[in-house]
């Protein structure tokens, strides 16, 4: 069987398990959807408390502008994302160059570095007394600072650069486990029949990772809107922060609500319009198929050129913030020393992401199988539903969950006390778990769109194979599936993993009493503008984002591996 | 799959464990919910703990403060509410999420319109709005924010987003004294001086005055003492000494505008009288030096002293406009530099 590619529908070569486990897949993503609408309920109980006093300002003066910049911040961080992260994906998955290895998952370390962090560290070294302006003034000799015309970083365009070149990863991860995966016959047939390079790309390859460019963009994208730490630092007036001005400088959280919930609708949308438009995409690798893709080795000067686009992207979105946050907890810890409870935010900050990342990636998983095991059709709605959490920013989530979750809580509380007579506090909140849990509705949609995508590169012909041989859907799960996907399931529990460890609203709001991440006290560091104070456990959060990346970088030559790992174990398949 | 399942259980189960561990209603204990950053609360805090042997839990919370006290409802372990910014306070007031307390400790270290009539909340430090100006381009001694509409600033005032609280406050102010009008005119009128897009914080401003990027700006008083003592590293000496602090008033000369930081014991407090030593303990002489010595702020106690990089500012007369006043128009204000897109 050669290769599936675009065009041929799916549904009806996928795997419908009649009867077992389909009742059992229905329930769990019903909850699952349930779990995460939740914070929405909440948000609706606020917003119904307010009356819409607040529309008629809104609309004359803030949302026609607000609109308008978020709109280009997406368009202009949307353009960026996707020419580094499929360029060079296209380059390492592709070509031979020295560096390659490196560049393979340095490509990634962007992902470590907070969108906050990001900001702050680049107002500082570009800034006209920072180093890098000061450096170029003594090059050039100039001695007045405003001699030097200097892109300003505190713009819609400084923006745009900053979020593209910390997201790009959104993109790149996926679209390089495509190459990776694919079947390159079609690409040695175009190459055979005297297709450069560039137009191999183009009508080839390009077409091939849509859905895993679609998929890494619309990441990116909601990241980017849902921003509020540098849009607000670098005074660009989202939607996002016209939702948090709302609620914090005129104390509407009810109004605050209103304009969320509008917003969100409105996401929610254009991500079920984009599914719509490439439903018909499916690109599915056969076991046979999976042999390596022929690289092509690059002569010197396209070499040089594609060690460079690999090495720009993980200058400005790695290099400059982490040799700042380097410098700067280095003069911090020659003056004061390490704080003494650094290891304790350490721990703290691991525990939680790495508990809410096993949830998050068993719950993909499960949803993922749905999709692909039953064909009942409430599974497809329930699924998009319960990735909805990744559309709201992180402020405004937290404290929709606030409502069912304390209410919970209480429910709780008062039932233990009437019983026992002891009065236990709040469980939920006082132990963490509310910070779990948010965590867990936060990301969803990264772990099971990644799971998605590896099913999609598992031919159908394997379950079928599998249930004629009479395995049950668990065993197939176990036994086939986890292996097979094992690429796809680390690279999506490294995203969640380290968005676990940046995330910043949530557990601000969320935490139990004297609980401290990583995140939170850089954040209240850099909230009272002592960012050296903050540069070390800063620095903490981008060495600790970068443990998975480089784990992830030991399996990533495994990139192929789920083919050639078939072809060891499964002999004697069709 | 069972395997994993099995350690979501096991850390299920670990992480009840451990907070039930940490007893939010054991006597000898007051829970804090703060929106001041926890480098300043924590000083307070520990000397509070040593001294009467009271622990201290706390947690900063950024925005929803007021949000999480309130669906906690009646279980709630927060004893007492900190934040900045009297609008705040009245906020807190107003959601039902306070009660009163009647102490003649407060009543004796708080000055009368500092605090709330009914004891729903106590103001504990102030911070003046000041007007930071480059010592070598400008050359005024005397400003007042009227000044900086003034076309004579036209590309050299630099300022922190419109929709900052610190700025709402200072827009509320004159709202109060001179009206909506007057008020959109001068704010139209400090839109047209910007130098730069209002954004950043407020050193932000004595940074870009030391790069030349403008000539004057508007910043809190205690940012002054925080650059200028070396607390942030010596960079920010330099932003620091680049600058000239002038105490601005209105054009009636009645004084500078000053917000205030205060706290409020909440309406379900489980701790509700170490709550209130701990209120009394924050407007002692003592901790009302920590909050001079430790983030410039001006004390609220009479006879506590600022600290001297602070003092050396120049005697800083308060304007008279009751706060109660300046919090009505705090949604007016937001909605005007809306209005004047002030943040561009």
């Amino acid at each position: 069987m050669s290769a599936l590619i675009a065009g041929e529908p799916q549904p009806d070569r996928r795997n419908a398990w009649p009867g077992a486990g389909e009742r059992l897949f229905l329930v769990g993503s019903a909850l699952a959807a349930l779990m995460a609408l939740a914070p929405i309920l909440g948000l609706v109980y606020f917003a119904l408390r307010g009356s819409g006093a607040l529309w008629p300002h809104l609309i004359a003066n803030v949302l026609p502008a607000a609109s308008l910049t978020t709109l280009l911040l997406l368009l202009g961080v949307g353009t960026i994302v996707t020419i580094i992260g499929v360029g060079t994906a296209w380059l390492v998955a592709m070509h031979r160059f020295p560096g390659r290895r490196l560049f393979e998952w340095a490509l990634l370390l962007p992902l470590a570095v907070p969108s906050y962090v990001m900001a702050f560290a680049y107002l500082d070294v570009a800034h006209p007394v920072g180093p890098i302006q000061s450096g170029l003034r003594a090059l050039f000799g100039i001695t007045d600072p405003r001699g030097l015309p200097f892109p300003e970083i505190r713009s819609l365009g400084g923006a745009i650069f900053l979020l593209g070149v910390i997201l790009y990863p959104y993109v790149y991860l996926p679209v390089r486990a495509l190459f990776l995966m694919q079947s390159t016959t079609l690409l040695d047939a175009a190459r055979t029949l005297g297709a450069g390079p560039g137009p191999a790309f183009l009508h080839i390859a390009l077409p091939m990772a849509r859905p895993a460019i679609a998929i890494g963009v619309s990441l990116a994208l909601l990241e980017t809107l849902n921003d509020i730490g540098a849009s607000e630092f670098l005074g660009v007036r989202t939607l996002t922060v016209a939702i948090y001005t709302t609620w914090v400088t005129r104390s509407s959280i009810e109004g605050a609500s209103q304009i969320a919930l509008v917003m969100l609708a409105i996401v929610f949308a254009l991500l079920l319009l984009e599914r719509h438009a490439r439903r018909h995409l499916n690109v599915a690798a056969t076991p046979r198929g999976g042999r390596q893709p022929t690289e092509r080795a690059l002569r010197p000067l396209a070499a040089l050129l594609a060690m460079l686009a690999c090495f720009l992207p993980i200058m400005f979105g790695f290099v400059v913030p982490a040799s700042y946050l380097v410098l700067s907890a280095w003069q911090r810890i020659g003056r004061d020393g390490l704080p003494g409870d650094l290891w304790l935010w350490v721990g703290n900050s691991l525990t939680v992401a790495s508990i809410a990342t096993v949830l998050t990636i068993l719950l993909g998983l499960f949803l993922a199988s749905a999709a692909r095991m039953i064909r009942n059709p409430g599974i497809q709605p329930l699924i998009r539903l319960s990735g909805i959490g990744y559309a709201i920013p992180g402020t405004v989530l937290a404290v929709g969950l606030l409502v069912p979750l304390a209410g919970l809580d209480n429910l709780i509380a008062n039932g233990v006390r009437s019983l026992t007579g002891n009065r236990i506090g709040l469980v939920l909140i006082g132990s963490g778990m509310a910070l779990i849990l948010a965590y867990s509705i936060r990301f969803l949609t990264i772990a099971t769109g990644g799971i998605e995508s590896g099913f999609a590169r598992i031919s159908p012909s394997v379950d079928m194979a599998a249930r004629i041989l009479g395995a049950t859907p668990q065993r197939l799960t176990r036994d086939i599936h986890v292996p097979l996907l094992s690429p796809a399931i680390a690279a999506a529990a490294m995203l969640v993993f380290v968005d676990c460890m940046k995330e910043l609203p949530a557990t601000l709001l969320l935490r139990p009493l004297n609980f401290e991440t990583l995140a939170t006290h850089v954040y209240g560091e850099a909230a009272r503008g002592t960012y050296e104070d903050g540069a070390i456990a800063a620095l903490a959060i981008v060495l600790v984002g970068m443990i998975p990346v480089i784990i992830l970088a030991r399996t990533g030559t495994r990139g192929r591996a789920g083919a050639a790992w078939f072809k060891r174990r499964v002999p004697a398949s069709p | 799959m069972l395997k994993p399942f099995r350690l979501i259980q096991g850390s299920a189960i670990a992480a009840l464990i451990i907070g039930a561990c940490i007893p939010a209603f054991a006597d000898g204990e007051v829970n804090v919910y703060t929106t001041r950053e926890p480098g300043l609360i924590q000083p307070l805090l520990e000397t509070f703990s040593k001294e009467t042997g009271i622990k201290a839990n706390v947690i900063y919370i950024k925005e929803g403060l007021a949000q999480r006290v309130e669906t906690e409802g009646a279980n709630s372990p927060a004893d007492l509410l900190s934040v900045v910014d009297y609008g705040n306070l009245v906020e807190l007031v107003d959601r039902g999420l306070t009660q009163p307390v009647q102490s003649a400790v407060l009543d004796e270290g708080i000055p009368a319109n500092l605090r709330d009539p009914k004891g729903e909340w106590f103001g504990l430090s102030m911070r003046a709005r000041v007007i930071y100006a480059s010592k070598d381009r400008i050359t005024d001694e005397k400003l007042t924010y009227e000044d900086l509409a003034d076309p004579r600033f036209k590309g050299k005032v630099c300022i922190r987003s419109g929709q900052h609280p610190y700025n709402t406050s200072l827009v509320a102010a004159m709202i109060a004294k001179d009206g909506e009008e007057a008020t959109k005119a001068w704010l139209t009128g400090v839109r047209d001086n910007l130098a730069r897009k209002a954004g950043g914080g407020d050193r932000d401003v004595a940074r870009d005055i030391l790069a030349g990027i403008c000539d004057i700006g508007v910043g809190n008083s205690y940012y002054v003492g925080l650059m200028r003592s070396g607390k942030g590293g010596p960079d920010q000496v330099k932003w620091g000494e680049a600058i000239r602090v002038i105490l601005p008033t209105f054009k009636d000369g009645a004084g500078t505008h000053v917000n205030i930081s205060g706290a409020a014991v909440a309406k379900n407090a489980p701790n509700r009288e170490n709550a209130v030593k701990l209120l009394e303990f924050l407007a002692s002489p003592e901790a009302q030096e920590i909050y001079a010595k430790a983030n410039f702020e001006y004390p609220v106690r009479p006879g506590v002293a600022a600290d001297p990089i602070i003092a050396a500012l120049g005697t800083l007369t308060v304007d008279p406009t009751p706060l109660a006043e300046i919090a009505k128009e705090r949604v007016r204000a937001s909605e005007l530099a809306e209005a004047v897109a002030f943040d561009g």
